[in-house]
This record gives C-alpha cells, structure tokens and sequence, in this order.
C-alpha cells in the first residue's frame, strides 16, 4: 500500500478535533510551505524525518543513449534528500 | 527553514495554535516515517514521493586499512522529486 495525500487528510482527520476540510487545508498548507520554501532555493531540514537540499548542477558535456550523439546538458537546480539517522534506523530495522 | 519555522508559517496560514500545527506536523512525519519503516512507499502528487530501496549484502572496503569487510543487507528512504515541484526549482536558477 501506498500512502498518499488522501491517507494524510485522514490521519489527521482521525487524531485531531479538526473537519475533513479543516484537515485538508492543513496538509495543503504543509505542502505549499514547504515548497515554497525549496522552490525560493532553501534547504529544508526536518529534524528526526531528513533534509531536503536544493543543489546547482553544473552544465555538463552528455550523450544521447540511443544515437551516442554527444550534446550539452545546461546547469541545472535539483532536490535531494539525505534521510536523518532516525529514519534510517527505523527503516532498517522495521519498527 | 527547519521544522520550527514550518510550524509556525503553518500556523499564520491556517489560523491554529503553535501547539496544534505542530501537532500535526508531528502526525503527519510520524505516520510517513511508519510507512516507510514498513517497508511501504509514499506518493504526494506535486511534491514527491519516497520509495525503499533494498540492497543485497556485499564486500565493501574499509576506505582507510584497506580492510575487506562484509557490508549486511540494508533498506534505504529515496526521495524522486515530483514533476512540479522539479520544474518549480529549476526555473528559479
């Protein structure tokens, strides 16, 4: 099973004294802010959950696979993630 | 901006308490963490989603002795950045 946004409402919906609207809103909120957030070209570091870093690519000399033709890749921003030590933990271990 | 300051940023545009938005801050990480600890995945249209990824054991090297060791099996969180999200970033270079 997949979690997904809906699945979010409803924990939330479940666990606090909010509507399903009210709940919504909220995750909508989370979401929003913390995109705005890397999308400004900010880290976002959730403590005990991980890191999101917004990084600069250089541009680089690639191939196309399929011609092996040789073309220029432009500098580009990405997003990673480096999950914290907790969350590593938890993940290996299952619990 | 690190977890504090997204609680409270949560709390201005929603109008709850400090303590209700960070309640729920804590639900929502607690309950992704959950899934991914059950070896499930996670997908947020817009955002991303955050896929376990399982790795055989092998024989790895200590970097310094040169040491031969054998490295357990191991799961680890990966994070793909959603389409808009992608395209959000990059178009502010």
């Amino acid at each position: 099973m997949t979690l997904t946004k809906a699945d979010l409402v409803h924990k939330i919906y479940q666990t606090h004294d909010l509507s399903k609207t009210e709940a919504t809103e909220t995750i909508e909120a989370f979401l929003q802010i913390s995109k705005d957030c890397l999308a400004s070209g900010e880290d976002l570091l959730i403590s005990g959950f991980g890191k999101f870093n917004v990084k600069d690519k250089k541009p680089r000399r690639g191939r196309n696979p399929q011609t092996g033709q040789e073309l220029m890749l432009d500098a580009r921003r990405v997003i990673t993630f480096k999950p914290s030590g907790i969350l590593r933990n938890r993940v290996n271990t299952g619990q | 901006m690190n977890k504090s300051e997204l609680i409270e940023a949560i709390a201005q545009e929603t109008n709850l308490s400090h303590k209700d938005a960070s309640s729920i801050v804590m639900t929502i990480l607690d309950t992704m963490t959950e899934t991914l600890a059950a070896g499930e995945n996670i997908e947020i249209r817009g955002f991303g989603s955050f896929v376990i990824k399982e790795y055989e054991s092998y024989q790895g090297r200590n970097p310094k002795t040169g040491e031969v060791i054998d490295v357990p099996p191991k799961r680890l969180p990966f994070f793909k950045v959603g389409k808009e999200l992608k395209e959000r970033v990059d178009s502010l270079k």
